[in-house]
């Protein structure tokens, strides 16, 4: 089938598409859409339709222009502020032309974007009909409108619960949402669009479009998403889903589009089609997996390095309970667990970026905690999941960003003059590392002094890896290193830590849900699971034993196995 | 995962939360045999004291619904409240339509000051206390220019009793004998010897069932949107600077009412000072009565008038007592309340710090628990 697909040209397979909607008007169609950022075309040519009820996968590396194509669907501002776009957007036979997100919400489209946009004191309820809430009539809004009207609660619960009915999650409607874990956020976000239904000022959602929406969920969480997403389908919504799961997208969606340099490479059906196809699409060439290279680490003989006793960390979500841990200078820890066990408040405990207790002991001396100052005195650095929040200066160039932290920690990138009176920035040397880092984890830039918000999401995550390579920690954390990025660049970063730690001999400890790519550089991978450790393994051991560990099992042969 | 605190430990938490409140009522309970003076008397006083200030205080209850913090800048109100009063005074309009025309007059006052003051603390975002303090100094300045100069001169008053000799500006000391206590004498019953005025009672009480009725529409709930987090809100739709704008209208015509009502009351305006200790003093009496920067309800109102206002009456004679001194009290009204104002924002940090920290102790507990 796969086989078949590809050899057709890609204009046959989209009139095979047509022929099987033959006597239905799409709902979308995208026609020679273009879009160039001040002279930097991202966007060439785009054609695709959409028809009623269908979901389709949209994929392509980083900064392939996946997101920049739904932001000029969506009527975003950012488009129009950087000169607009080309070509047309057809909504049931009927040309648009969106001047904000506003008039696209009328027409029936929503977009859950990557982040979450939820107030934290609101009930999902309160959330999902923001500014959307049914009212009761009152006298006083004849003399001071619309607005004093009062609040009808109960049609507000009814259509939430409608909302989260028709997702099917076990999402509480009167739960706050700052009690919320993160994907019960994602699913608050999703009942918002949904429970947009028809009014006479505003059509109900006929289409959804999801960027990324599992980046942040457990592989549980994801799972009912997915079947939420086909019951949406059955019942005549169409989809436009992001991901760089790519298994994801073969399991949920009916089309596949790829995309590649602001072009469409394919557009196939996704029966029969393998991670392989999609990923050589995607890139243009075979991707390997990325190999392991197991290397023998000697524990006996290396001092430990940093030492977690006793490690509690009040991260809502991912709460550690009592982690004792030891880590060696010079390897690789890898930290690994289930979604919501604990593994990401270990290193956002430790930097002190929520409260925490316990005793964190580096190179002999005990770091006090809830302080990220001392922590990154010590010479230890951390790289956060969180891309937003603790990440990047948005509105300074690339060069700024991965220079910053150095130069204000460590005085790098400093001229002295006048025995240290004078210090002057050393523009040449920031330069120079920039366009290494550029090169070496492939950052999709015009150049370095681009600003950071211009670049797509995954090329973002890219760059807050080069900040921290830049300070040169002695000791790394880096949380979910490779989510969002693309599946042909994932080696591509794995590779640069492991480099960084045989060039530089900077320890690491990575945390990821991702036990493959643990697996793939690590020398040990120890499993958190409720808030404890649960066991540390060899890199080298079976997956199927991590996989056990995971589920909170451990094999007989390991029984409190450490290395 | 709860961790189970002992009686005591709970006790300490709920004092830690209510610091202020529990410090007056405890200056209170010896202040008051100290001070002599009998439960009648203080019942009376403390009446008066409820009718004359809680809708000032009521007024800055909305602004804090919509993340704005205590406004400062409700001199504002209280100014178009004055001159409103000074107009019908001139006018020799007495008695409730004298009230009522004094209100008329104040509210497109209140409510172009209102705009104003709301446009200007949009720019200033998350400083908007501070800003809102500065505003009403600024607003005084003007406000003095058109008594002191415009009275008499552009606009238009001819009562000798109000002018300055020199035939314009109004005099520092207006007497208010037309509407002195006329909404409170409107309706006045005695219970237990004790003078109620039920008239002026009944529109605090209307004012507070318009707050929580307020609270429930969709302008509320806007407001409680924009105060959580006004880019999500304004990518919701709602109108975010206009929101805020209006928060600040509201309270700034209420607080010119309430300062009408609480004139009456005391029957002479001082007219330069009047206005700018009224903004403090409102403040301090919520702050005192419980609520913080972010949260406050009507139960912090009345508490808030009761305990600070009870320490007022009760220091002089205290002072006095206990010292030999009644200039005691004056002395520490001030003094009081800024201390409240400042010991209330600190502790407001602090126990954001704090609440974190427990959570935490939690967590620790947990840990042993386990071992
Ligand atoms: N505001 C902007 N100004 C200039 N260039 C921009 C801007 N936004 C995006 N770009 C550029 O457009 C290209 C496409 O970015 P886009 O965000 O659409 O990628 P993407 O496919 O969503 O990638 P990712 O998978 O990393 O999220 C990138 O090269 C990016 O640098
Ligand atoms: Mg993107």
């Amino acid at each position: 089938m796969t086989v078949v697909w590809a050899d057709k040209s890609h204009n046959q397979v989209l009139k095979d598409i047509k022929e099987m909607h033959e006597n239905e008007v799409p709902l979308l169609e995208m026609k020679h859409i273009s879009k160039d950022f001040f002279g930097n075309k991202v966007l060439t040519d785009i054609n695709f339709s959409l028809n009623k009820g269908e979901i389709l996968g949209l994929v392509g590396e980083n900064g392939a222009g996946k997101s920049t194509l739904m932001k000029i669907l969506f009527g975003m501002d950012e488009i129009h502020q950087t000169g607009g776009y080309g070509g047309d957007i057809i909504i049931n036979g009927e040309k648009v032309q969106f001047s904000s997100p506003i008039d696209a919400l009328a027409k029936g489209i929503g977009m859950v974007h990557q982040e979450f946009s939820l107030l934290p004191d609101f009930t999902a309820t309160e959330n999902i009909l923001l500014n959307r809430e049914p009212l009761k009539y009152t006298v006083f809004s004849e003399l001071f409108g619309e607005r004093l009207n009062i609040l009808d609660r109960e049609k507000m619960d009814q259509i939430a619960e409608r909302a989260i009915g028709r997702l099917k999650v076990p999402l509480d409607k009167d739960m706050m949402v700052s009690q919320m874990p993160v994907g019960h956020k994602q699913f608050t976000e999703i009942a918002r669009e949904l429970s947009k239904e028809a009014t006479d000022v505003v059509e109900g959602i006929k289409l959804l479009v999801l960027d990324e929406p599992t980046a942040v969920l457990s592989e549980q969480e994801a799972d009912s998403l997915l079947k939420a997403m086909r019951l949406l389908s059955e019942s005549g919504i169409s989809i436009i889903f992001i991901s760089h799961r790519l298994q994801e997208i073969i399991d949920v969606c009916n089309t596949i589009m790829v995309m590649r340099d602001g072009q469409i490479i394919k557009t196939v059906p996704s029966q029969g089609v393998v991670i392989a196809d999609i990923a050589r699409w995607m890139v243009g060439r075979d991707v390997g997996s990325s190999k392991r290279e197991a290397r023998g680490f000697d524990y006996e003989n290396t001092p430990v390095l940093l030492s977690l006793q006793n490690l509690w960390v009040d991260m809502p979500g991912e709460v550690v309970r009592d982690v004792s841990l030891d880590v060696h200078k010079g390897e690789i820890l890898g930290i690994g667990g289930m979604a919501g066990q604990g593994k990401l408040g270990i290193p956002n405990g430790a930097m002190g970026l929520f409260p925490a207790g316990g005793k964190v002991i580096f190179e002999g001396k005990e770091i006090a905690l809830n302080n990220p100052r001392h922590f990154l005195d010590a010479g230890m650095a951390f790289v956060s999941e969180d891309r937003r929040g603790v990440g990047l200066l948005l509105d300074e160039s690339l060069e700024w960003n991965i220079s910053f932290t150095a130069m204000q920690i460590q005085e790098k990138y400093l001229k002295r003059y006048l025995g240290g009176l004078l210090k002057w920035r050393d523009q040449a040397a920031i330069e120079e590392e920039t366009e290494s880092y550029v090169k070496q984890l492939e950052i999709r830039c015009t150049s370095t002094k681009q600003k950071a918000k211009e670049l797509s999401g995954g090329n973002q995550q890219k760059v807050c890896l080069a900040k921290a390579f830049a300070v040169g920690p002695k000791l790394l954390f880096v949380s979910e290193p490779t989510r969002g990025i693309d599946i042909g660049a994932k080696s591509l970063v794995l590779k640069a830590l492991r480099k960084y730690n045989e060039e530089n001999g900077t320890t690491i400890v990575m945390i990821s849900s991702e036990l493959e790519e643990l697996r793939a550089i690590c020398d040990r991978v120890a499993i958190i699971s409720d808030g404890k450790v649960f066991g540390i393994l060899p890199a080298t051991t079976d997956s199927a034993e991590f996989g056990l560990l995971m589920i909170g099992q451990k094999s007989q042969v390991l029984e409190g196995g450490s290395v | 995962m709860t961790l189970h605190m002992t009686k005591t430990q709970k006790l300490l938490r709920i004092m830690g939360n209510n610091m202020v409140p529990i410090l007056f009522l405890v200056i209170c309970a010896f202040g008051i045999p100290l001070s002599g003076y009998s439960a009648n008397f203080l019942a009376s006083e403390i009446v008066i004291r409820i009718s004359r200030n809680s809708f000032l205080i009521v007024s800055l209850l909305i602004p804090i619904l919509a993340g704005m913090g205590l406004n400062f800048g409700m001199t504002l109100g209280a100014m178009a409240g004055q001159i409103g009063l000074i107009l019908i005074s001139d006018w020799g309009i007495v008695g409730i339509p004298g009230i009522i025309l004094a209100m008329i007059i104040s509210t497109p006052i209140s409510v172009l000051l209102g705009w104003w003051c709301g446009k200007i603390l949009n720019m200033a975002r998350g400083r908007e206390m501070v800003t809102s303090y500065i505003i009403g100094f600024f607003m005084n300045g003007i406000y003095q220019l058109v008594v002191l100069y415009g009275m008499g001169a552009v606009i238009p008053v001819r009562s000798n009793a109000l002018l300055l000799p020199r035939g314009y500006g109004i005099r520092n000391t207006v007497n208010l004998i037309g509407i002195r206590r006329a909404l409170d004498d409107l309706l006045l019953i005695r219970l237990f010897g004790i003078p109620i005025p039920l008239a002026t009672l009944l529109v605090i009480t209307v004012l507070c069932l318009f707050i929580l009725w307020f609270k429930k529409t969709k302008l509320g709930q806007d407001m409680r949107a924009v105060g959580q987090d006004m880019e999500v809100a304004r990518a919701a739709g709602i109108k975010v600077e206009h929101t805020r704008i209006i928060s600040i209208v509201i309270s700034t015509v209420f607080a010119g009412y309430g300062m009408i009502l609480y004139l009456q009351n005391i029957g002479t305006l001082n007219t330069y000072n009047s206005h700018m200790q009224i903004g403090m003093f409102s403040v301090a009496a919520l702050l005192v009565g419980g609520a913080s920067v972010s949260k406050a309800n009507i139960r912090n109102v009345f508490l808030g008038v009761i305990l600070f206002h009870l320490m007022f009456i009760i220091s002089p004679m205290a002072g006095k007592n206990l010292i030999g001194q009644a200039q005691l009290g004056e002395y520490f009204r001030v003094f009081v309340s800024y201390g409240v104002i400042t010991i209330s924002l600190v502790l407001y940090e602090v126990r954001k710090k704090r609440d974190q920290h427990y959570v935490g102790l939690q967590l620790a507990a947990d840990q042993e628990a386990l071992q």
